[in-house]
C-alpha cells in the first residue's frame, strides 16, 4: 500500500497553519515597512557593552533629527529602558499594535524591561520540565511580536540590541525573512575578538552587510588589537573607538559614520 | 501535521479542538468520505510547542491581538504595564458576576480578554455579557487558554 506524504496531501485544511505562519510573516514586514535601515548590535560576546552603545549611538541620532527606534532583543537582561532614561511607562491599550516608549530625545523603545515585574525573570507559562525544547521557540515568538506588534511607524533606522551569542540573530534572520545590517562591537582583548569573529562569520554567511566595528572600554584594562585585527580581516572600518569615559561627541561621532 | 484516512486515501478535516486545562490538548478530525473520526492528544510539551509558534489548531477564532503571545504566557509580567481598556464598548455591559470573573484574570494580560468577549458580544447583539455569555465565548472562540 502506498501512503501519499504529507506535501501531496493538498486538500483545504482548516487549520490553515501555513497561512497563518505567513500572516504573520506579513505582519511583521507591513509593521516594518516605514522603517528604512534595520541594523542589528551585535557580538557574540557577552559583556562588551552593546546595549550601551546601542543607547548612546541613538539617542545621538535621535539629537540630530533622525527618527530612530530601539528593539530591546535582550529579552532575558534588557537595559535598554535604563540606558535611554525612559520615563516612566505604562503602554497604553492596544488598538491593532502597541505604542512604544519614548526616550527624551525621542527614541522610540520597545523592551521586556516595560513589561515584566521589577526584577522578575521571564517566566513563561508551560511545562517546566524540558523546557529547553521550548522556551526558544517562545522568545523567538516575543521578539516576532517585538517586531510585528509595535507601531515603530517611520524611521529612519531601527537598533536592534541583541544579547550575546548568536541564537536571536538566526531567529532575527527567520522572523525577517532576511538578514539585516550588523554593527560589531568588541573590546579590545583577544578573547573578544576570538569570540566576536565567530558571530561575524555567521552574520556574514546569513547575508548580512557588516557595516563596521565599534571597540568599546578601550584605554585601560583591557589591551589588544581586536577591532583592528577584525577590520582588517573583514575589509570593514572601525566606526569608533569609545573610551571609558565618552564624551557626546564620541557618540555624535559614531552616529555620522552610521 | 495532517491526518489521512488510508482506506479512503482522503485527507481528513479539522473539527473540533479542546484545551481540557491541563496543559494538554485534543482536536478531532473526520474523514469527509467515510466518516471516521479521530482524536489526536498531545502532551504538555507538544502543546506548548504548538503555542510558542502563535497559531491555532483549527484556525484562528479571534484576529490576533497584539503581543499576544507575550501577554498570554508571560507570567512574570507587571500587572500595570498595560492601561485597561477604556475602548468604546457600545451598549454592551457587564453583570456584577461577570465583572468578579474578569477581575479574577490576571492584569497583564485582562484588557486582551475583555476586549475580545465585548467583541463577541457586540458581533452577536448581546447587551450584557454575564458568565454563561463568557463561558460561550471561551468554548466557541477556543479561549480556553486565557
Amino acid at each position: 500500500m502506498r501512503i501519499r506524504t504529507y506535501h501531496e496531501l493538498t486538500e483545504a485544511d482548516r487549520s490553515g497553519l501555513p497561512e497563518q505562519i505567513g500572516a504573520q510573516r506579513r505582519r511583521v514586514a507591513e509593521r516594518l515597512a516605514g522603517v528604512k535601515r534595520i541594523v542589528a548590535v551585535m557580538s557574540g560576546k557577552g559583556g562588551v557593552g552593546k546595549s550601551y552603545v546601542t543607547a548612546h549611538v541613538a539617542r545621538a541620532l535621535a539629537r540630530t533629527g533622525r527618527a530612530v527606534g530601539v528593539l530591546d532583543a535582550d529579552l532575558n537582561g534588557p537595559t535598554i529602558p535604563r540606558l535611554l532614561s525612559l520615563p516612566a511607562f505604562q503602554i497604553p491599550h492596544p488598538e491593532g499594535a502597541v505604542t512604544p516608549a519614548v526616550s527624551a530625545e525621542g527614541v522610540r523603545c520597545i523592551s521586556m524591561a516595560l513589561l515584566l515585574e521589577d526584577g522578575a525573570p521571564l517566566e513563561f507559562k508551560g511545562p517546566s520540565a524540558e523546557s529547553f525544547v521550548w522556551r526558544g521557540a517562545m522568545e523567538a515568538a516575543a521578539l516576532r511580536e517585538f517586531l510585528g506588534d509595535v507601531a515603530w511607524g517611520t524611521l529612519d533606522i531601527l537598533l536592534l540590541d541583541l544579547p550575546p551569542g548568536m541564537q536571536r540573530y538566526v531567529e532575527l534572520c527567520d522572523i525577517l525573512g532576511g538578514a539585516p545590517e550588523v554593527l560589531t562591537v568588541t573590546i579590545p582583548t583577544p578573547e573578544s575578538r576570538d569570540a566576536v569573529r565567530r558571530a561575524m562569520r555567521t552574520a556574514l554567511d546569513r547575508g548580512s552587510r557588516l557595516v563596521g566595528i565599534v571597540e568599546n572600554m578601550v584605554g585601560r584594562e583591557f589591551a589588544g588589537t581586536a577591532a583592528d585585527d577584525l577590520a582588517k580581516e573583514f575589509a570593514i572600518p572601525v566606526l569608533a573607538r569609545v573610551p571609558w569615559h565618552p564624551t557626546p561627541d564620541t557618540w555624535s561621532a559614531l552616529g555620522s559614520r552610521l | 501535521m495532517k491526518f489521512l484516512c488510508v482506506a479512503c486515501d482522503q485527507q481528513m478535516t479539522f473539527e473540533e479542538r479542546a484545551l481540557p486545562g491541563d496543559g494538554t490538548l485534543a482536536a478531532t478530525f473526520k474523514c469527509p468520505k467515510c466518516g471516521r473520526v479521530v482524536a489526536m492528544l498531545t502532551n504538555p510539551m507538544e502543546t506548548q510547542l504548538v503555542a510558542s509558534l502563535g497559531v491555532e489548531i483549527g484556525g484562528r477564532t479571534v484576529p490576533a491581538q497584539p503581543l499576544e503571545t507575550v501577554r498570554k504566557m508571560v507570567t512574570t509580567g507587571r500587572d500595570d504595564a498595560f492601561e485597561d481598556g477604556k475602548r468604546e464598548t457600545g451598549n454592551v455591559g457587564w453583570s456584577l458576576d461577570a465583572q468578579e470573573r474578569l477581575a479574577r484574570v490576571p492584569n497583564f494580560v485582562r484588557g486582551m480578554v475583555k476586549r475580545i468577549y465585548i467583541d463577541y458580544a457586540r458581533e452577536r447583539g448581546i447587551s450584557e455579557i454575564t458568565p454563561a455569555i463568557m463561558d460561550s465565548a471561551r468554548s466557541e472562540l477556543g479561549l480556553e487558554g486565557m
